[in-house]
C-alpha cells in the first residue's frame, strides 16, 4: 500500500516569496517520486468566493487543493492587516485567519482518505492539529523557522504565535527541524524532548535551482570594468542580518574602492537599509535590487564573487546551496543550519564584522581561494539533494506509522 | 640476516597566526599567536616535547643502554630545532645523549621543511645547507643519507643526492611504483651512479603510527611481540620503518600503551637471532641494490595518493605557493635578515598542507592537523601575512 499523505504546505516558485515554497516543493517533487502520494493543501486568496478549489497542477502532477484564505509565509500581523483590503469570508486579523484556516483544514481532513497529516511552519500547524483531532492520524510537523528566529532573540517574540507553535509541535507525533541549530531551538524554547525531533536538511536540486541566461541586470558590465560584486540575496528585515552586510561593506570598502555590493530582496526594513547605505556614505556601492526570481536570480548569483547570508539567526539558508550550486564563493553566518551542512562555504558570527572584512577581502583578492571554494562549494552541494532529504522523511513516516499501531 | 631501520621525523611549522586583513602593514609578526589555540606555536612544541619528545627520548636512551645492538635514526626539521631550542631546551640536550651513543644516524633534509626542491632548486640547496650547518653545530655529525619534505621524492632528487654525494635517499614504498617488487630490499635510483633507495614498509608503518590503537582494527592490540613476529616473517633484506616521532605519546596516546610497546619491542626481536638493527647508512652498506626504482613523478608518504595533492591538489595551494616563490629574486635581493627568515618560514609545507580540501576520503587527517577552523581560513591568513611580506619588501627596496 502507497502510504497517503494530507500536505498542508506554501505556494511553489515562482509564487514564493522565500525558501519556504522552494522548500515545499522541493520535497514534495521527491517525495511523490518515491512513490508516497500527497494530497497537498495551500492557502491561496480565490477570485470566485468558494472555500476550497481541487487543481492538479501539470508541473507537479500533485493532487493539490487550494483553500481560499489570505495566508502567506512571512506575514506578520501588521502586514495582514494592510494587506486586507476587504475582510469578505476572511479572518479580520492574522490570528482569526488562521483560525478559520485550521477549521477548513479539518473539514477537508473529513472529506479525503490518507494516512498522514504534515504541516509546514506555523500557520499550518493549526490545520494540521485539527485534522489530527478529526481523523485521528499521527501528524508531523515541519519546522522551517521559528518565532525565535524571524524575530532574532527572544526579545519581540510574539506569544500568540509562540503558543501555536507549541501546540503544533506538542501535538505532533513528529517534530522534523530543519537544522540542529534549530532542533536545539525547539528543544530549549518550546521543551519538545529530543527523541521527538529529527533533524533533516533542506537539498537543492536541478528542478528548484532558479536558472536563465538573460542579463537584464547588465552585472557582466560592472565585472569589465574590474569591479568584484558581493551579494545578499534574501528578505530585507531584521532575521537576515542586512545591517551586518552593509557595515561590512562600508569597513571592505575603506581598503578596497573596486566591490560593488548587492541587495537583492525586499522586506521591511528596505527603506531603513538604503538610509544605512547613505549615512555611511557608501550609496554608490550599493545596489538595492528589490525581489528577484527565475533568472535574474541566478544572474545575480552568476555575477557574484561572493555571496553573503549575515543572518542573525537562520534556521537552514536554501540560497546558500542555490549560491553554492551556481559556482559562487559563499560566506554564511555560524547562527544559520546551512552552515552545520556545508564545509565549503566560509563562516562567521554574524556580529563580526570585522572577521566579515576580512573574509570578504581575502576573497576578493585572492582568485585561487574563489576557484577552490567555488569548485569545491558546486561538488559539495550536488550531495545536499531533496532526494536524500524525501528519503529521511519516508523513514519518519513510516516510524510514525509503524509506533501509531499499537 | 635481516636489518630493521627505524627513521623517526621531528618537525614542528612555525603556524601562521589569524592574521587579518586590518594587521597588514601594521603587524610584522606572523608567527607569534600567545592564545590558548592551536596556532601558538610555543605551546604546541611544549605540549608536543611533554607529551611525546621527553618520554620517547628518555625511554630510547634507556633503550640503546639496555641494547648494545640497538639502532635507530631522525630527521629533524630546522624550525624544529630552533623552536626547542628556544623553548624546550631540555629536548635538545636529550637528542644530543642520543646522538653521542655513536648508534643514533641524523639525516639530511631542508631546514625550513619546505617543497622548495619542486619551485626552486637554488633555494633548496641553500634550505640543505643551513640545515647541514645547524646538524653540525648541534650534533657535531654531517647527515650522509638524505630524506626530503614529507618523504617526497623523484627521480631528479635520486640524482641530486647522488652527485652531491649522499649515500642514499628515503622515499615511500608505493605499490603503483614497486609493482610486484618488495619495499624490503636496496634499490638504486634511476640515473644515479652510488646514491641508493630505501622505502618505506608503508603496512608495518601504519601498524604502529596509525593503526595502534584502532579498536576496529582485527589486530588490536598489537603487542611487541606479535609485531616482533611479523617483522620475523617479513621478506626480504631490511624492513624500514618510517614515522613521525609524535606516534609516541601524541597521535598514539601513552596510554594506549605505545611506550610500553616500543620498550619491549628490542626484547622480543633480539629473541630472533636472524633479525638486527640498522640505521640507514649501515642498510645502503650492508645490501647490494636489487634493481632500479623508477620515479618520474613526485612520490610522497601522504595519505592515500601518495603524491603532492595534498600540498598542490587545490587552486589556493598552488596560487599561495606560486606568490611565495615568485619573491625569492627580490627577496635575495634586499638582503634583510628578517624578511629572508620570514619569506623562508612562510614556505613551510605545512601551510600548504592546511589549505587542503580533499576532506571527503582521508579529510580526517587532515582536520586533525590543522590548527585552523578551515582551509580558506588558513589560506586567508596566509595571504594576509604574505601581503604583509610584500608591503616590507617594497618599503625596502624602494
Amino acid at each position: 500500500m502507497k502510504t497517503r499523505v494530507l500536505m498542508f504546505g506554501w505556494e511553489f516558485p515562482p509564487h514564493n516569496s522565500g525558501g519556504l515554497g522552494v522548500a515545499c516543493q522541493g520535497l514534495t517533487r521527491a517525495m511523490a517520486a518515491r512513490g508516497i502520494d500527497i494530497i497537498f493543501v495551500m492557502p491561496k486568496k480565490l477570485d470566485v468566493n468558494a472555500s476550497w478549489a481541487r487543481f492538479v497542477f501539470a508541473d507537479t502532477e500533485l493532487e493539490t487543493r487550494v483553500v481560499n484564505s489570505t495566508l502567506k509565509p512571512y506575514v506578520t500581523g501588521n502586514g495582514y492587516a494592510r494587506a486586507l483590503h476587504d475582510i469578505g469570508i476572511y479572518g479580520r486579523d492574522l490570528l482569526s485567519e488562521v483560525r478559520r484556516y485550521a477549521l477548513l483544514g479539518g473539514q477537508i481532513a473529513k472529506e479525503e482518505q490518507f494516512d498522514v497529516i504534515y504541516a509546514h511552519d506555523w500557520l499550518s500547524f493549526g490545520a494540521g492539529v485539527e485534522a489530527k483531532r478529526v481523523s485521528g492520524k499521527p501528524l508531523i510537523v515541519h519546522v522551517h523557522a521559528t518565532e525565535f528566529d524571524r524575530c532574532g532573540g527572544p526579545l519581540g517574540v510574539n506569544k500568540d504565535v509562540y503558543d501555536i507553535e507549541k501546540e503544533g509541535m506538542e501535538a505532533a507525533d513528529r517534530v522534523i527541524a530543519v537544522s540542529q541549530y534549530t532542533k536545539d531551538i525547539i528543544t530549549r524554547h518550546y521543551g519538545i524532548p529530543d527523541w521527538k525531533i529529527k533533524v533533516i536538511h533542506n537539498g537543492i536540486d536541478e528542478a528548484t535551482q532558479p536558472h536563465g541566461a538573460a542579463s537584464r541586470l547588465r552585472l557582466s558590465s560592472l565585472k569589465a570594468s574590474g569591479y568584484s560584486i558581493v551579494l545578499f540575496l534574501g528578505r530585507i528585515t531584521l532575521q537576515k542580518g542586512p545591517d551586518y552586510f552593509l557595515r561590512a561593506a562600508k569597513s571592505v570598502l575603506m581598503r578596497d574602492p573596486k566591490v560593488v555590493f548587492l541587495l537583492s530582496g525586499s522586506g521591511d526594513m528596505e527603506r531603513q537599509m538604503m538610509d544605512l547605505a547613505a549615512q555611511l556614505g557608501i550609496s554608490d556601492r550599493v545596489l538595492f535590487t528589490g525581489f528577484l526570481s527565475g533568472s535574474d536570480r541566478h544572474e545575480v548569483y552568476a555575477a557574484a564573487d561572493l555571496f553573503i547570508m549575515p543572518s542573525v539567526s537562520e534556521p537552514f539558508g536554501i540560497t546558500a546551496l542555490e549560491a553554492m550550486k551556481t559556482g559562487a564563493p559563499v560566506l554564511v553566518s555560524k547562527q544559520s543550519g546551512v552552515a552545520e551542512a556545508v564545509k565549503h562555504a566560509l563562516k562567521v558570527d554574524f556580529w563580526d564584522v570585522d572577521e566579515m572584512t576580512n573574509k570578504i577581502l581575502g576573497v576578493v583578492r585572492h582568485k585561487g581561494l574563489r576557484q577552490s571554494l567555488s569548485e569545491n562549494g558546486r561538488r559539495e552541494v550536488a550531495n545536499l539533494t531533496w532526494e536524500d532529504a524525501a528519503g529521511k522523511v519516508e523513514n519518519v513516516l513510516q516510524e510514525t506509522l509503524l509506533s501509531g499501531v499499537q | 640476516m635481516k636489518s630493521v631501520c627505524f627513521y623517526f621525523q621531528i618537525h614542528q611549522p612555525y603556524r601562521v597566526k589569524n592574521y587579518r586583513v586590518f594587521d597588514i602593514g601594521n603587524d610584522a609578526e606572523y608567527f607569534n599567536d600567545r592564545g590558548e589555540g592551536n596556532l601558538n606555536n610555543r605551546r604546541i612544541v611544549q605540549k608536543v616535547a611533554q607529551k611525546s619528545y621527553i618520554p620517547a627520548t628518555k625511554l630510547l636512551i634507556e633503550l640503546l643502554k639496555r641494547h648494545p645492538e640497538m639502532r635507530v635514526s631522525f630527521s629533524f626539521s630546522g624550525v624544529a630545532l630552533e623552536q626547542l631550542e628556544q623553548y624546550v631546551p631540555e629536548v635538545i640536550g636529550l637528542f644530543k645523549e642520543l646522538v653521542n651513543t655513536g648508534r643514533v644516524e641524523i639525516l639530511g633534509e631542508t631546514y625550513y621543511h619546505s617543497l622548495a626542491f619542486f619551485y626552486s632548486p637554488s633555494e633548496f640547496e641553500r634550505q640543505v645547507g643551513k640545515h647541514r650547518e645547524t646538524i653540525r653545530r648541534l650534533f657535531g655529525v654531517w647527515p650522509r643519507v638524505f630524506r626530503n619534505t614529507e618523504l617526497s621524492y623523484r627521480n631528479d632528487l635520486g640524482e641530486w643526492a647522488d652527485k652531491n654525494g649522499y649515500a642514499g635517499v628515503l622515499a615511500e614504498g608505493w605499490d603503483p611504483i614497486l609493482g610486484w617488487r618488495s619495499p624490503n630490499y636496496v634499490y638504486k635510483p634511476k640515473g644515479s651512479q652510488n646514491a641508493r633507495l630505501l622505502l618505506k614498509n608503508y603496512r608495518l608503518s601504519d601498524d604502529v603510527a596509525f593503526r595502534f590503537s584502532s579498536r576496529s582494527w582485527s589486530e588490536w592490540p598489537l603487542t611487541a611481540e606479535k609485531f616482533a613476529q611479523w617483522l620475523g616473517v617479513a621478506e626480504g633484506d631490511v624492513v624500514n620503518l618510517f614515522m613521525d616521532y609524535e606516534t609516541f605519546g601524541e597521535h598514539q596516546w601513552e596510554d594506549t600503551g605505545i611506550f610500553h610497546f616500543l620498550e619491549k619491542l628490542p626484547e622480543e626481536l633480539a629473541k630472533n637471532p636472524g633479525i638486527d638493527f640498522k640505521t640507514p647508512s649501515e642498510v645502503i652498506a650492508s645490501y647490494d641494490a636489487r634493481d632500479e626504482v623508477d620515479m618520474p613523478h613526485a612520490v610522497t608518504w601522504a595519505d592515500t595518493d601518495r603524491d603532492l595533492t595534498a600540498w598542490t591538489g587545490n587552486p589556493m595551494q598552488r596560487a599561495a605557493l606560486e606568490a611565495i616563490y615568485e619573491l625569492e629574486e627580490k627577496i635575495l635581493l634586499a638582503n634583510d635578515l628578517k624578511l629572508l627568515e620570514d619569506w623562508r618560514r612562510l614556505q613551510t609545507s605545512d601551510h600548504f598542507y592546511y589549505m587542503c580540501t580533499k576532506w571527503f576520503n582521508d579529510g580526517d587527517v587532515h582536520a586533525y592537523f590543522s590548527p585552523y577552523e578551515s582551509p580558506y581560513d588558513a589560506h586567508i591568513a596566509y595571504m594576509n601575512a604574505l601581503q604583509d611580506l610584500k608591503l616590507r619588501l617594497d618599503k625596502r627596496a624602494g
